[in-house]
């Protein structure tokens, strides 16, 4: 699986993950995640098909909080950080 | 440097009218301040709040009605965790200018129990890093107080360099993802507690990898650093993660003269050979006052840890980091383009290169066709190295094993390593950070003049055992 990785595929992880990349930084990550793959790959001869995945480090519940109104942000506040902004909403990039 | 007050003992010099907390604040801002254009802890000094908070604090104490615990105390606030009215950047362009509206909960707990908060600490960018060397684009990288030439370590450089530069009573609040809180207190000399995942709340922590992250503490002296992981413990019901459960007096451990000690033997064989001498000088320190001691192996951490770790950890980072997209907080650009060319633009333009490395890597682990083999191998892989250490503790109270293979390291050198050879550095600390496990790491000694760290891991909500153990070796190595 470690040589997986090549330009083509990098581009389109790239694309997916929203990010640019300039030629130069292709020449740089291309090897260096080939490398770093590689060298993970050392997984593959582990075998752990009868072990569940560990998603979390200690077993967890699900909890749920009781369906009442609490207090959360006035829209004032939610839109204070965004320069983006317009008649009390956010104003977003053009969808199409 | 000169000795400051521990904690408790400042915090009862508060209350009996010996120490006056503006003053002391005003001291230990100007410290901050003045030290920051050589040593670069800080992001933000927030002096103004700082001060108000410590004129409300006096006069309370004037009237008699504040018990606190911190009572007056400066805690640093790693830039991870949201503080009010702070600008709060984990170390990122992309978050330039984002202000929290509200206080994370462990920042919460420690101002009501009268603690000042002073200001964000530097960091690798989201915590991305080992030496503090991955600030984000624009941040300059916090160095070492005891040679400025070499790191602080990472990620909570800021929080471990201060901890160990200043000579008043401080501690700070940190966060480990990897090792994030161990390694910059291995390379400072100073006491840093992680706690087990869920002991701390984490809501309001810019997260880098949620089942990994852990809001911990950084002292002076493991006491300091018990007393403010205490006080930031604790249900919350704001983090689904957090565990219910109560986990008081964790800074008065129970007295216990048998303790047991695992030394991982598999951890110190990738270990510089005078750092593994110093921890094993300081495990026979232990031997000598009556600790029993065992050589423990963990074959399957030390092989496999580092590759399930970053596998793990950069998978949710990459998810994680989707929500930074210039739209709501940080970094904006002008609207143009359609929505993916907006994103991408920004995003491009905030994330520095080992922070879009660990994208790429995350993104790639979990798309389709790859989560499998990738992500879902190394989740699996997880559960083996959790019931390794699960075996390992069935004989023993805690395991020892150095916190780091090397001691601080010159920036230059640490420009000669490859991203891949800077994570074989993790080596010891991710795979208690993996397990989700409770750890220290105590100076126990010295190379080339550099402190040398030991990490004491304990079982899962073993906080105690930890500390007392950590308290028996920083006694024993003083």
């Amino acid at each position: 699986m470690a040589g997986a990785v090549d330009k083509k595929l990098l581009l389109r992880v790239a694309a997916n993950a929203r990010l640019n990349l300039t030629e130069a930084e292709i020449a740089k990550f291309l090897p260096q995640l080939q490398e770093i793959l590689l060298a993970f790959s050392l997984l593959d001869a582990l075998d752990v098909s009868n072990e569940k995945p560990s998603f979390q480090p200690l077993p967890l519940e699900n909890v749920a909080r009781k369906d009442a109104v609490e207090k959360c942000l006035s829209q004032e506040e939610a839109l204070k950080n965004s320069r983006h902004k317009k008649d009390g909403y956010f104003m977003g990039p053009k969808v199409t | 440097m000169k000795k400051a007050l521990g904690l408790n003992e400042f915090v009862k010099e508060v209350k009996r009218g010996n120490v006056s907390v503006v003053e002391h604040a005003e001291k230990i801002l100007e410290e901050a301040e003045k030290s920051n254009p050589r040593l670069h802890c800080f992001n933000v000094v927030s002096r103004q709040i700082a001060l108000e908070q410590a004129r409300e604090i006096e006069a309370e104490i004037k009237t008699g009605r504040h018990k606190g615990r911190l009572l007056g105390v400066p805690i640093s606030v790693k830039d991870c965790i949201c503080v009010k009215g702070v600008e709060s950047r984990a170390g990122s362009k992309i978050l330039s200018g984002y202000v929290p509206l509200f206080d994370a909960t462990v920042v919460e707990k420690a101002r009501a129990e009268g603690a000042i908060i002073m200001g964000k600490t530097a960091q690798d960018e989201f915590g991305f890093g080992t030496f503090s060397n991955n600030v984000g684009i624009g941040f300059e990288k916090p160095c070492n107080p005891l040679d400025v030439k070499r790191s602080c370590g990472g990620s909570s450089g800021g929080s471990a360099g201060f901890t160990a530069f200043t000579t008043l009573a401080h501690a700070s609040i940190s966060e480990s993802t990897g090792g994030s809180i161990a390694c910059p207190a291995s390379f400072c000399g100073v006491a840093g507690l992680t706690p087990t995942h869920g002991l701390v709340s984490r809501y309001g922590l810019i997260d880098y990898a949620n089942s990994l992250d852990k809001i911990g503490s950084i002292g002076k002296t493991v006491e300091d650093a018990a007393l403010l992981l205490e006080v930031i413990s604790g249900y919350d019901a704001r983090d689904s993660t957090s565990l219910q459960g109560s986990w008081e007096e964790l800074s008065k451990p129970l007295a216990s003269n048998d303790l047991k000690i695992g030394v991982v033997r598999d951890f110190f064989k990738g270990c510089d050979e005078a750092v593994q001498k110093e921890c094993m000088n300081a495990v026979k320190r232990l031997e000598g006052k009556g600790a029993k001691v065992e050589e423990i192996s963990l074959p399957l951490n030390a092989k496999y840890g580092i590759a399930a770790y970053y596998l793990a950890s950069t998978t949710e980072a990459s998810t994680n980091l989707a929500r930074f997209c210039g739209m709501r907080y940080g970094l904006h650009e002008k609207l143009e383009g359609n929505f993916n060319e907006y994103f991408s633009n920004v995003r491009s333009k905030g994330f520095g290169e080992e922070a879009k490395r660990r994208i790429l890597l995350g993104t790639f682990a979990r798309m389709a066709g790859f989560r499998d083999a990738y992500y879902l191998k190394a989740m699996k892989v997880r559960t083996l190295l959790i019931k390794e250490f699960k075996q390992a503790f069935s004989g023993v109270d805690v395991l020892v094993n150095p916190t780091m293979p090397i001691v601080a390291p010159k920036f230059d050198e640490i420009e000669k390593l490859s991203p891949l050879e800077q994570y074989a550095m993790d080596l010891c600390t991710v795979p208690a950070n993996l397990a989700g496990l409770p750890h220290a790491s105590v100076p126990v000694g010295e190379h080339r003049n550099m402190p040398v760290g030991l990490m004491i891991t304990a079982d899962h909500l073993q906080e105690k055992k930890m500390i007392e153990a950590a308290l028996a070796f920083e006694g024993a190595c003083r």
